[in-house]
């Protein structure tokens, strides 16, 4: 028998999820209300009309180069993600076609690695860091972005290359097909909406990092996420003015994630539900 | 040419030995089916020779050529798999073509020869369609013609039909052995399906935990069972089994004899049985009967015969059809 869903049950489901979506969102809303807002406004107390000035975004480019963090932010996250997926796409080849008895092992204690809490390695990759003179280098940030999310960007790529018909491989290797254009001509066009999902989810993830990219960085390669911190200083708390460079930090990964959902959600999906 | 010669070929997957030692030859041209119940070793022996799985010992030959430790795609085999395998990203006149891409073919010579494939296969209109908008029947032919256009020296078939509904299948079924009389290259064929092995075999391997129960023509098989395991397997409803005192009369452990081969009559008859189940299948009838002093039998007849549901009938069976086997489930012949 078909559940019974009465309108009722739908009209308190839709309200109940429209709740919950806006406690999600208040953060980001109340950001972008603050942003607008003057600074003596910002400290006044919780105040949902703002008095609409645009002032601070206007202070934020002049007295601070929005530009430059904006542009370390897209070469971290994209390079980072590429760097990953260059090094994820053959070892989840080879773990999701080639398993031998320790994979499993192997995909754990990668996974085991995001469990560490980061503060406890901070003391050696800072040394190291500053021995190779990596600190605030883009090369250096890069790198480190890449390994932290190596394990995630390899778990997905397992997951969705598990799905592939080990079949059609064979075939592609009965057609005479070598590794190389395995991989290639078949693996990687039928895995491209996991890639796919993959890539934007390690963008974001890198786009958004900040324990790593605040320490290890200063001027030159320092991405939004240290652009946004430099606004709480010793010189006091400059909500207004926090608020309106958290809102252009967030602007252009809200927008990709915005018109990516669809992908996003598929690729999250993926294997779950179907 | 397609001959393939597997000398003491064994496959051992951890602990257990799936195939223990096989001894085969195919000869070129031949249609060879591996028939044989689910987890007997047909596919992976077929594997084996395919070169996607790597034997334990032994030696694979194809035209006299020692391929053992060869890449499947040196070993110029085609394959037809069970789930089609299609690549799902690629139209139909690309999936045929690449086997001939990777072969480095020029793209003139491999449009001429898709093309020719397709008109074989009747997929003409379809060449620019993915393989997700056919119908199981048309993704096969997508398969085979992905095969055929490498003019390999043998086809390979992994139970090629078993996703299709059984309409299809008897079309199919045609289709297959039709091609292997226009071409005339070695075909392997593997199924569980004892009426496709019948119908399309020159030879049939029948297989059981690894090892050959018997090789023979269709009919050497269904007429020469070497032992009970290929009596029981070859023919549809299965051989009956009758043990006990009647068996013994006839000098053997075990008599066998096919449902086709008992005379039915309302009257009068050597065993006297009671119908339980009858399927009618329009040109025959199927009776399954509680025969007393033998135990259950089932006996094949004309579908005008008229028998139901605890009718009573009478058996006589052909003597000169029937089967003996000994302690060892081996057939005495003469």
């Amino acid at each position: 028998m078909a559940r019974n869903v009465t309108t009722r049950h739908k009209v308190t489901a839709t309200v109940f999820a429209w709740i919950v979506a806006l406690i999600i969102f208040f953060p980001i809303l109340y950001t972008l209300i603050t942003s607008v807002k003057t600074e003596p406004e910002a400290i006044a107390g919780f105040s949902l009309i703002p008095s609409g000035t645009f002032e601070n975004y206007v202070t934020v480019q002049t007295q601070r180069d929005y530009f430059k963090p904006f542009m370390n932010s897209v070469v971290l996250a994209v390079g980072s993600t590429i760097l990953a997926l260059i090094i994820a796409i053959p070892s989840a080849w080879a773990m999701a076609f080639s398993p031998t008895k320790r994979t499993k092992d192997i995909l754990m204690w990668m996974l085991s690695t995001k469990m560490m809490p980061a503060v406890a390695v901070l003391v050696p990759i800072y040394l190291m860091f500053r021995d190779f003179g990596l600190l605030d280098t883009r090369i250096g940030l890069t790198v480190m972005l890449t390994l932290i999310n190596l394990p995630i960007v390899v778990w997905m790529l397992y997951t969705y290359f598990r799905e592939i018909p080990g079949e059609i491989l064979e075939a592609a290797r009965m057609d005479g097909a070598g590794l190389w254009q395995e991989i290639v001509y078949v693996l990687t066009p039928m895995a491209v909406p996991g890639i796919a999902s993959t890539l934007l989810l390690n963008i974001i993830l890198a786009w958004n990092e900040a324990f790593w990219t605040i320490r290890l960085s200063t001027t030159n390669a320092a991405p939004l996420t240290a652009f946004i911190a430099s606004f709480s200083s010793p010189q006091g708390l400059f909500w207004a003015k926090l608020s309106a460079a958290s809102t252009m930090a967030i602007a252009p990964i809200l927008i990709l994630g915005w018109f990516s959902q669809k992908q996003l959600v598929r690729g999250l999906t993926f294997g779950a539900v179907k | 040419m397609g001959s393939i010669t597997l000398r003491q070929v064994s496959k051992v997957f951890g602990e257990a030995k799936v195939i223990p030692s096989i001894d085969l030859e195919i000869n070129d041209g031949e249609f060879v089916v591996f028939v044989g119940p689910s987890g007997c070793g047909k596919s992976t022996l077929l594997r084996l020779i395919a070169g996607l799985e790597d034997v334990s010992g032994g030696q694979i030959l194809i035209d006299g050529k020692d391929v053992t430790h060869a890449a499947p795609a040196e070993r110029g085999l085609a394959m037809v798999f069970q789930s089609y395998a299609l690549y799902p990203h690629m139209s139909v006149r690309k999936n045929i073509a690449f086997p001939l891409k990777m072969a480095k073919m020029e793209q003139s010579a491999i449009d001429k020869k898709v093309e020719a494939a397709a008109r074989v296969l009747n997929l003409t209109d379809y060449l620019e369609r993915r393989p997700s908008q056919l119908s199981g029947g048309q993704r096969q032919r997508v398969a085979i013609g992905r095969a055929i256009v490498r003019e390999p020296s043998a086809f390979l078939f992994d139970e090629p039909l078993s996703n299709l509904d059984a309409a299809l299948r008897g079309t199919m079924r045609l289709e297959i052995s039709d091609l292997h009389h226009q071409l005339k290259t070695t075909m392997v064929y593997v199924t569980h399906d004892q009426v496709e092995a019948m119908t399309m075999a020159d030879k049939i391997v029948v297989l059981n935990r690894g090892n050959i129960e018997q090789v023979g023509s269709p009919l050497d098989l269904y007429k020469s069972p070497r032992n009970l395991f290929v009596a029981g397997f070859i023919g549809s409803p299965k051989m009956n089994f009758i043990d006990g005192a009647y068996a013994q009369s006839r000098s053997a452990r075990t008599a066998g004899i096919r449902p086709e081969h008992l005379g039915l009559s309302k009257d009068s008859g050597t065993w006297r049985g009671t119908v339980k189940v009858a399927e009618h299948l329009g040109a025959d009838t199927f009776l399954h009967l509680d025969v007393d002093g033998i135990g259950p039998i089932t006996a094949r007849c004309d579908g005008e015969f008229g028998a139901y549901h605890g009718d009573t009938v009478y058996m006589t069976p052909d003597e000169s059809k029937l089967h003996r086997f000994d302690d060892k489930g081996l057939a005495i012949r003469g």
